[in-house]
């Protein structure tokens, strides 16, 4: 089952420079959440401090609270580590592991975690993810070959079933679909459809159509002018926000009059 | 003030077309270029040719089992061994090897180290800043400095006049060190960041994430960086003259006694010129004996570089990263 997450008082910062201010926002368990907003706008920024990835970006640092099912990501004696454990990652570019199979890829998780799993429970694990990836009719014939000889399409959702197979409570996706052809972009938002029955599921795309097509509720977030950190502009059901905004700098961006 | 419309600036874009006989100059210059580029290639070809030429027919004639079964204990001059053969390079292969299996594993894990903690933890600070101008210099130390380097510290650690196979290790992992580091560390710079983000949202740690995807994904850039590195040590002569010596006999402890290596042996006997013959000599004597003892050696080194590196390349093809259809 997905998991709620909670944002109080967000504010992140690269060394000294005030990236985004002052993020508050629930993020519902099991359903879709779309960021969207210009670039620069710190959504993806937002995005990454959920599973504290921009921890990698030397002097990222965070103030304030997240919140995943009431627990404290940011706690003094919570491991980063353990937070990507609940909350998985799928990155804008495909990015299966090169060395590896398609079957290594999906058990990268577990393996790379030097957890041990008999070979039986491998298969069984291999097939369920890729089976919740839409892709197992397509590679059940050639796991063993290279992740990185699919498709740009097949490849995104093999990261999917590599995420999926560590069994997070989040999915975490970062414009998962930007750099796949229509057909691709379709099969992995069939997949989004299908993935939030099991998890709590928080998307970044630039393009606006996918936000309405895939997402329950949709997160705007906006930036004064360049330089100025990037905040939350507001947050609502996908149908409010594509027809009836709050605010009218929502209604300019959806409506493409901005700027 | 006129000049500029709505249209863009007021140029006569035509003025920059090619014309037909800058097309021609073109041609005749492209021609050129190649026949200069097909001439250099040839120039450098002829030495390692001709290097390779000399050595196979100057080296092949001693070339025997017997030359690599054999060390050079008890021959005397040109005379023949009683096994039939001129004595041999036994000695010389197994000290090469050794010594220069040493100064791998002292120079890899210390090189490789040294580029992870460059690429995955230094972010370009002080210290970082530091060490790759370290690497820089060292790569320019002259071997002999290395040698005498070697020398003195075995002198100061062990005791005075200290010479033996792991001092010769020390003075070429010295040598080696730089290019391990700068392989090693481009190697993993090129690594992408994708796959390391991959890794950590996928709650790998840090340190599974280096040993199990960055260096992985390198492996195979870092072998071929280190059989270079290898290769060029390999050969090395004055460093071992003085930190591992000369010995007629085998020693195969690397930790105790002097120990001859191939370039050394090669040193050695074309030092010593024509062998002498007097009137109560073996029939068998060779006067140019030392000559073809040198050229054998030689080509016996220049085979197990060869060797070695098709070694490289055996280990890089079977731990090659997938390639995209």
């Amino acid at each position: 089952m997905g998991q709620r997450i909670d944002i109080n008082h967000l504010n992140v910062y690269y060394g000294d420079f005030l990236a985004v201010q002052d993020v508050n926002m629930r993020i519902q368990a099991n359903k879709v959440t779309a960021f969207i907003g210009p670039s620069g706008c710190g959504k993806s920024t937002v995005l990454r401090t959920l599973d504290r990835m921009h921890e990698i970006t030397p002097g990222a640092h965070v103030s304030g609270q997240v919140l995943l099912e009431g627990r404290d990501l940011y706690g003094p004696d919570v491991d980063p580590v353990e937070v990507r454990r609940d909350v998985g990652m799928v990155f804008q570019r495909a990015n299966p592991f090169p060395t590896m199979s398609i079957r290594e890829n999906v058990l990268a998780g577990i393996r790379l975690n030097k957890k041990h799993i008999a070979k039986s429970d491998a298969d069984d694990l291999v097939e369920w993810a890729l089976r919740g990836a839409n892709l197992w009719n397509e590679v059940k014939d050639r796991l063993d070959k290279p992740g990185i000889g699919l498709s740009g399409g097949q490849q995104q959702r093999l990261c999917i079933a590599r995420a999926v197979a560590v069994h997070p409570q989040v999915l975490l996706m970062d414009e998962p679909c930007s750099a796949l052809d229509p057909i691709s972009t379709l099969a992995v938002e069939d997949l989004i459809n299908e993935l939030k029955r099991d998890y709590t599921i928080v998307i970044v795309t630039h393009n606006m159509q996918q936000a309405a097509r895939v997402s329950d509720y949709t997160a705007f977030f906006n930036l004064k002018a360049v330089g100025q950190p990037g905040h939350l502009v507001e947050m609502d059901d996908t149908t409010t926000i594509f027809s009836n905004p709050h605010e009218p700098d929502t209604e300019r961006y959806i409506s493409g009059r901005f700027g | 003030m006129a000049s500029r419309t709505d249209r863009g600036p007021v140029i006569d874009f035509d003025r920059f077309r090619p014309t037909r006989s800058s097309i021609r100059a073109r041609k005749r210059k492209d021609r050129l270029m190649t026949v200069l580029i097909g001439l250099s290639f040839l120039v450098a070809l002829i030495p390692l040719v001709s290097v390779l030429w000399v050595s196979l027919s100057k080296g092949v004639r001693r070339l025997t089992p017997d030359f690599l079964t054999h060390n050079m204990s008890g021959v005397v001059g040109g005379n023949p061994t009683p096994t039939g053969g001129y004595g041999g390079i036994l000695h010389a292969v197994i000290g090469t090897l050794e010594i220069t299996f040493g100064s791998m594993v002292i120079s890899i894990p210390v090189g490789v180290m040294c580029a992870v903690y460059l690429v995955e933890y230094a972010h370009g600070g002080r210290l970082a800043k530091a060490i790759g101008l370290m690497v820089d210099v060292m790569s320019g130390i002259p071997s002999i400095v290395a040698g005498l380097f070697a020398f003195s510290m075995f002198a100061l650690v062990v005791g005075p006049g200290t010479v033996n196979g792991l001092a010769g290790s020390v003075a070429l992992s010295l040598l080696m060190l730089p290019t391990v580091v700068k392989t090693s560390e481009d190697m993993l710079a090129v690594v992408p960041n994708d796959l390391r983000e991959a890794a950590y949202a996928l709650g790998v740690t840090k340190q599974r994430t280096i040993t199990s995807i960055v260096l992985r994904t390198a492996l195979p850039g870092i072998v071929s960086g280190t059989i270079l590195a290898v290769a060029r040590v390999i050969g090395e002569t004055a460093p071992l003259l003085i930190a591992s010596g000369f010995i007629a006999t085998t020693n195969p402890n690397l930790f105790s006694g002097r120990m001859t290596t191939l370039p050394v042996f090669v040193y050695n006997e074309y030092s010593q010129g024509l062998a002498v013959c007097g009137p109560g000599a073996d029939p068998g004597c060779l006067t140019d004996i030392h000559m073809q003892r040198a050229w054998a050696a030689a080509l016996v080194l220049i085979l197990i570089v060869l060797l070695l590196n098709l070694l490289g390349r055996l280990v890089s093809r079977i731990f090659a990263v997938g390639r995209t259809r």
